[in-house]
């Protein structure tokens, strides 16, 4: 064979599919805009959906129809989805997927509120609300396995959080006192969960299981044992007051959302800021990342990658203890068995969702609040759409995002592999 | 125990070559003297001034830099944040933030001062080897390192790239610095270097000059006379056994790493790839054993097609084969000897059926094959990880030459094998293909093929690019494996 | 090769200064699963017990003139911990009263067995979703996912038990049958998403586990699962032609434990006999390895997590059909995740998991006459089970324990020895 017919041959080309992620996409798309165009819309009342933008069912309202919003956001959804199919550039890959979403949410939103009315402002400040021990949850997932250390004790953190606040918050009657001992609270289950990760090794995801498990052992010990029989001495912390900023809150929707409320929606607000900041412009953020990625490599380069782990890890717990404190400061005022009931796996599921990043785990966490909201709101009025089916959504997001069927995850790639130098 | 009472100088501005054999010991002593490993006794010694060394961070200090066999670069980081990490530029005091314009003056500096080029905003998945090989070296020497290790640095080089390094190499050395060199190819050590150290066993055996012979390091290097030539008359090919073409096979990142390759391998003959590593070969076998898809073209096993049969079925039509990664590949170390000596026949009689498995004839089929293929192991029980790479591999030949076959495929069969096992394997190899059947064997080893091979196809970039017989000068090959055609006639392999 | 030979007179002599309690503990080390799992289990004791007095205001009353005079604070808190766990033990393996009582005539046999009969009716549903923990383990896969599965199997075993009508026995083996296929599906979607496309099956495990519960709270209320007599969320009553043969009432241990061990049976004999074992155990230790000897790495893991995923449904069908009777949305407790703890406690092997779901039945059963009686909550139990397999997840851990104590009287006679 001579080199010339070699030339010749390069130019056969690999049959490429058809069906690329785009297509599939696209596909996608057109499929729930149809189930929202036709099912939704013929199933909702040609009544009026008012979007009030405050609190209950006065003031002023985005009005529709709400048979025609179904139809319309749905046929909105299609023609999204066909643009994908269609194949245009890839750079509006994005923009369309997320128009096709939120119309379609649109669309669901116009069936079911028609004949009733949905306040906007209550809705994104319920949905916030509900994302707060997400998005911190979420973050502490993002300190820890950024430098490589799995964390699914989050929901140990949580409840250790929740039950130091409530604990020490009503001893010393200080809110302040009780967010301290919640950091403490998540902190105890961060160092058992380094200590056993890092320095004995065993297998983090076991470790982190059964630290949840330990968690709600001792939590639901310690409260039938002394919150229960004697809760005014032990259990009836302080709330964390509401501050409003006087100006910014008048805003109309986003004042009462952003500028009426708790010390910890801003803190982490700004914690999402600053970790973004912090890991892409800091030697700190840089050294952290290289741990998660490649620690042989940070170790030649004479990174202390057990040290570094142990820090953020530690981290970690302080920022999940925040969210515990949310659970008994904010939410209610009062400790209960197993109160977290499973937040620390939706916030595990956000930092999936939102690919191990400050602000995918803030979006994810909003997304995951947003539809938990929701799902109250139905149940409320009665809607002939299960709650639980809503109340599911967290779950089937994050594994259709780890499956690949939107986009692919991609976990930093030392996560969760114990660093051992051979 | 890896190293035994080392003693080892290493002056200013000198390029000392450390030689020895696969698993001789010498990557395990400059982990010593770069802090990864601590030794058990002994001391190291920097400018007449005794060090220890608890961790890379010591070495570094000292003025030790390191150029590790497997890269130390994250993939996902720019070359400049690779340079940067563990001695980032900062600002802000404590709060450190990276000071990134002058992290990359200090990349372009440095590179601009060694005449080493490197892109400092792109990403190190993104470069080819030799790239990634300039990075490393960059990092080290940004840190103003005295000492520079290089440990088998021409690995993953073309005979280009490697006359490259040793110019770089040669020219730092001009400039003061001192270089470790640590290889196993003799001619490089004879290229570069001022001094040589071998070691053997963990042992250092002798120092010599550059003068001194090849065959003569090559003894010391082995312990005794080694005749690198196999012994083999001549081959006798019969009808076409394997016949590839027009093959197109993707690597894993999507990108074409096997591109129009047409091939034929004739009963009772050997045909070896030769070829620097990374140039197609793993992806030409992996589709072949149906470990890969192939994109366009054709296998044909006699009058079979290979193209989307699993690797079950590929096996079980007369192929044996020998993976080029043994303890990722070809073993399972956890695994006892009789139960790997079985792996890809377990559910076939005798050793088993769909339901169940017969550990009687297990047992004995593996009492046999430690005796016949001189596998040194206290028990066939006994886990496969804790044999000798030499034995593990025996064990893997083993298996794979215990059926008929049609075809045998050997990638890398000596790859950190000792000497022995080494002979060993080119022995059953050569008596496999007297046996009439198909050989294909692949090493980035030139020595390993031309000693094995009766074709030789040189592989570069994904493409054959001739081949030619094993008479063929070796400078011709080391141009092909280079890319470079010229303007000679390439011999036809019908 | 030059050190071997010298130095066995030296060893001799070292063995012989080491004081007999050293080397006691030195064979005990070397005996070290055993070992460790017994020092796991007195270690969370010991910790529970601190958890038990630093929990009861009664007790902390008396510390607070510890140095006055110490006898209050310590009795009472012997009295506490010495009360606790003898209910442990009394409530799970035997009452000497009540066995006294039996031959004595004034009790019944009955009540002799009882602590065995409630350790039993808690172990058989863990042995199941342990196994699948186990099995899945040793083919590489992290099966968190047993609770989900579990519920599922209530699920389908439960609708099978109580909405179809068979002939008595027939009727059994079709909702314990059910209950299989319903794990097996919940344990097919991540076992196939990991093949496919190569999502970790601890993440979609996870996220299968609430879809699962959610799910069935969802079902409960629907018309014709919920039982239209009742105004609480609970299904129909599980026919009796469905429900596990026990022993007579007040002994509640049924078939499930005899169908348990069988199940560990098939396992073992899946594990280390048949040819899949063989593949499940080469994929688990070396997939790379597995897929160039001509194994198929997808097919495996599809395969393995429809059989754990089976085995938790059945261990959830037992949990229906042999004691709880009717679907609520606790139907399934905690027996998922407990079954992930029996597995690491019993080291992945099937009889080991069996072992280890007896003993946290034990203390399962123990925990309730522990509430009852001594007032301590059950609480303690799921401590007790979390701080086990922690010690047993770090051996080095309770080796560094107990060695640091070896260590320290071994530092205060070199000091005593050298008489400063």
């Amino acid at each position: 064979m001579s080199t010339a017919t070699v030339e010749d041959l390069t130019e056969i080309t690999a049959p490429k599919s058809f069906w690329n992620r785009q297509r599939r996409l696209g596909a996608a798309l057109v499929i729930i805009g149809l189930i929202a165009a036709v099912v939704f819309g013929s199933l909702a009342e040609s009544k009026t959906a008012r979007f009030t933008l405050s609190e209950d069912a006065e003031g002023a309202a985005l009005s529709i129809n709400g048979q025609f919003g179904a139809i319309l956001f749905g046929i909105v959804t299609i023609a999204a989805g066909g643009a994908l199919l269609a194949g245009v550039a890839k750079r509006w890959q994005t923009w369309l997927l997320g128009l096709g979403i939120v119309t379609f949410v649109l669309s669901f939103l116009c069936w079911q509120v028609a004949g009733k009315f949905l306040p906007l402002v209550d809705t994104a400040s319920g949905s916030l609300e509900l994302a707060l021990p997400l998005i911190l949850g979420a973050l502490a997932g993002v300190l820890c396995e950024r430098s490589g250390v799995v964390n699914v004790a989050i929901e140990g953190q949580f409840l250790m959080g929740a039950f130091g606040a409530a604990l020490v918050g009503t001893l010393a009657t200080s809110v302040w006192a009780g967010l301290v001992s919640a950091v403490v609270g998540g902190v105890i289950i961060a160092a058992m969960l380094a200590w056993l990760a890092i320095r004995f090794l065993v297998d983090q995801v076991v470790v982190g299981i059964v630290l949840n498990l330990f968690a709600l052992g001792v939590t639901g010990f310690l409260y039938e044992r002394l919150m229960q029989p004697d809760a005014l001495k032990y259990n009836s912390p302080p709330r964390l007051p509401e501050w409003r900023i006087p100006g910014l809150a008048d805003i109309p929707v986003v004042g009462p959302v952003l500028f009426d409320t708790n010390l910890l929606v801003w803190l982490a607000l700004i914690l999402v800021f600053v970790i973004h900041f912090a890991l892409r412009r800091t030697r700190w953020g840089l050294r952290t990342r290289a741990v998660g990625e490649h620690p042989t490599a940070a170790d030649t380069v004479g990174i202390r990658v057990r040290g570094l782990r142990y820090m953020n890890v530690l981290l970690g717990g302080v920022v999940a203890g925040i969210g515990g404190a949310y659970f008994t400061l904010v939410s209610t005022s009062a400790f209960n068995k197993n109160m977290t009931a499973g937040a620390g796996f939706i916030a595990l599921a956000a930092l999936i969702f939102g690919r191990w990043t400050p602000f995918g785990a803030l979006g994810a966490a909003l997304f995951f609040g947003f539809a938990q909201k929701l799902a109250n709101y139905l149940s409320a009025v009665g809607s002939p759409v299960p709650n639980q089916f809503l109340n599911m959504l967290p779950y089937i997001a994050t594994i259709i995002a780890v499956a690949g069927l939107v986009g692919r995850v991609r976990a930093p790639a030392a996560d969760g592999v114990p660093y051992v130098k051979s | 125990m890896a190293n035994d009472h080392i003693d080892i100088t290493v002056e200013p501005g000198e390029v000392h070559a450390l030689l020895g054999e696969n698993g001789a010991g010498k990557s395990t002593l400059m982990n010593q003297l770069y802090g990864l490993l601590q030794p058990d006794e002994g001391e190291i010694l920097v400018d007449g001034e005794k060090k220890v060394f608890r961790s890379p961070r010591d070495a570094i200090a000292a003025g030790i830099g390191m150029v590790h066999q497997h890269f130390m670069l994250v993939p996902v980081f720019t070359v400049a944040e690779n340079i940067a990490l563990g001695a980032e530029e900062v600002r802000g005091g404590p709060l450190g933030f990276l000071d990134r314009r002058r992290n990359r003056r200090d990349v372009l500096e440095t590179s601009k001062k060694y005449g080493l080029p490197v892109d400092p905003d792109a990403l190190i998945e993104n470069l080819p080897v030799g790239a990634q090989q300039r990075v490393e070296i960059v990092k080290a020497l940004t840190r103003d390192v005295d000492l520079l290790i290089l440990d088998e640095p021409t690995a993953v080089l073309t005979p280009q790239e490697t006359d490259e390094l040793l110019a770089v190499m040669r020219s730092l050395a001009e400039s003061g610095k001192s270089i470790v060199f640590i290889t196993h190819k003799l001619r490089e050590v004879k290229a570069i270097a001022d001094r040589i150290t071998v070691i053997r066993r963990g042992r250092t055996v002798g120092t010599a000059t550059p003068d001194t012979s090849e065959d003569e390091l090559a003894a010391l290097m082995v312990g005794r006379d080694v005749s690198l030539e196999v012994a083999k008359g001549p081959a006798e090919p019969g009808r076409e056994v394997l016949k590839i073409s027009g093959l197109i096979v993707e690597d894993d990142r999507g990108v074409r790493a096997v591109d129009a390759v047409d091939l034929t391998v004739r009963a009772g003959e050997v045909l070896g790839i030769a070829g620097v590593q990374g140039n197609g070969q793993t992806e030409l076998v992996e589709a072949i054993m149906g470990l890969r898809p192939v994109r366009a073209g054709t296998i044909e096993l006699e009058d079979d097609s290979l193209i989307g049969r699993s690797t079950k079925q590929v096996l079980r039509s007369g192929v044996g084969y020998v993976p080029e990664d043994r303890s990722l590949d070809g073993v399972v170390k956890d695994f006892s000897v009789a139960e790997n000596l079985v792996l890809d026949m377990y559910d076939r009689e005798p050793y088993g059926s769909a339901f169940r498995l017969n550990p009687k004839a297990i047992a004995v089929n593996a009492a046999e094959r430690v005796e016949q293929f001189d596998i040194r192991v206290s028990s066939p029980q006994s886990a496969v990880g804790t044999l000798s790479g030499g034995n593990q591999q025996k064990v893997v030949v083993a298996r794979e030459m215990s059926r008929p076959l049609r075809l045998f495929i050997a990638s890398q069969p000596t790859r950190g094998v000792d000497v022995g096992s080494i002979e060993f394997i080119h022995k059953q190899i050569i008596h496999e293909r007297d046996n009439g059947t198909a050989v294909l064997v692949v090493s980035s080893e030139l020595d390993e093929v031309v000693g094995l091979a009766d074709r030789i196809a040189v592989m570069y970039r994904g493409r054959v690019l001739a081949v030619v017989s094993p008479d063929t000068p070796r400078e011709e090959i080391g141009l092909l494996m280079a890319g470079i055609t010229g303007t000679q006639e390439a011999e036809d392999d019908q | 090769m030059t050190t071997e030979t010298a130095p066995p007179a030296k060893k001799e002599e070292e063995e012989k200064r080491e004081s007999f309690f050293s080397l006691f503990l030195q064979n005990l080390w070397s005996a070290n699963t055993v070992t460790v799992t017994i020092l796991s289990i007195f270690l969370a004791l010991v910790i529970g017990a601190v958890l038990i007095v630093v929990s009861d205001s009664q007790v902390l009353s008396y510390f607070s003139y510890f140095t006055s005079r110490p006898s209050d604070a310590l009795n009472a808190s012997w009295d506490l911990i010495s009360q606790a766990y003898g209910d442990l033990f009394k409530g799970a393996i035997f009452d000497p009263a009540a066995v006294q009582a039996w031959f004595d005539g004034t009790g019944t046999w009955q009540a002799a067995f009882g602590p065995i009969s409630e350790t039993l009716t808690y172990a058989a549903p863990l042995v199941f979703t342990g196994l699948s923990v186990a099995i899945a383990f040793r083919g590489g896969l992290f099966n968190i996912g047993g609770q989900g599965q579990a519920v599922i199997g209530c699920i389908t075993g439960g609708v099978v038990g109580f909405a179809v009508g068979l002939p008595v026995g027939l009727h059994l083996l079709v909702a314990l049958i059910a209950g299989f296929l319903g794990g097996a599906l919940w344990g097919f979607l991540p076992g196939l998403l990991k093949a496919r496309t190569g999502a970790h099956e601890v993440i979609t495990t996870i996220m299968l586990n609430y879809i699962a519960t959610l799910f069935l709270s969802w079902l409960i209320l629907q018309n014709g699962v919920r039982d239209p007599e009742r105004t609480d969320a609970i299904s129909k009553t599980i026919e009796s032609s469905a429900q596990l043969p026990a022993l007579p009432s007040p002994l509640r241990v049924h078939l499930g434990i005899v169908l348990a061990v069988v199940a560990t049976a098939v396992v073992a004999w899946l594990l280390n006999k048949s040819p899949f074992g063989f593949e499940l155990r080469a994929v688990g230790v070396n997939p790379p390895a597995a897929k160039t000897a001509g194994m198929s790495v997808a097919k495996t893991y599809t395969l393995l997590m429809v059989i754990a995923g089976g085995l938790a449904g059945l261990g959830g069908a037992v949990q229906v059909l042999g004691t709880a009777d009717k679907l609520t949305a606790q139907v399934a407790g905690n027996i998922g995740f407990d079954g992930l703890l029996v597995a690491l406690l019993g080291r992945n092997k099937p009889w080991g998991t069996l072992l280890a779901a007896i003993l946290y039945g034990a203390l399962r059963a123990g925990g309730n006459l522990m509430q009852v009686d001594a007032g301590v909550s059950l609480e303690l139990v799921t401590v007790l089970q979390a701080l086990i397999v922690i010690f047993i997840a770090a051996p080095a851990l309770v080796k560094a324990i107990f060695q640091l104590r070896a260590a320290r009287s071994a530092r205060l006679g070199a000091t005593m020895a050298k008489g400063w």
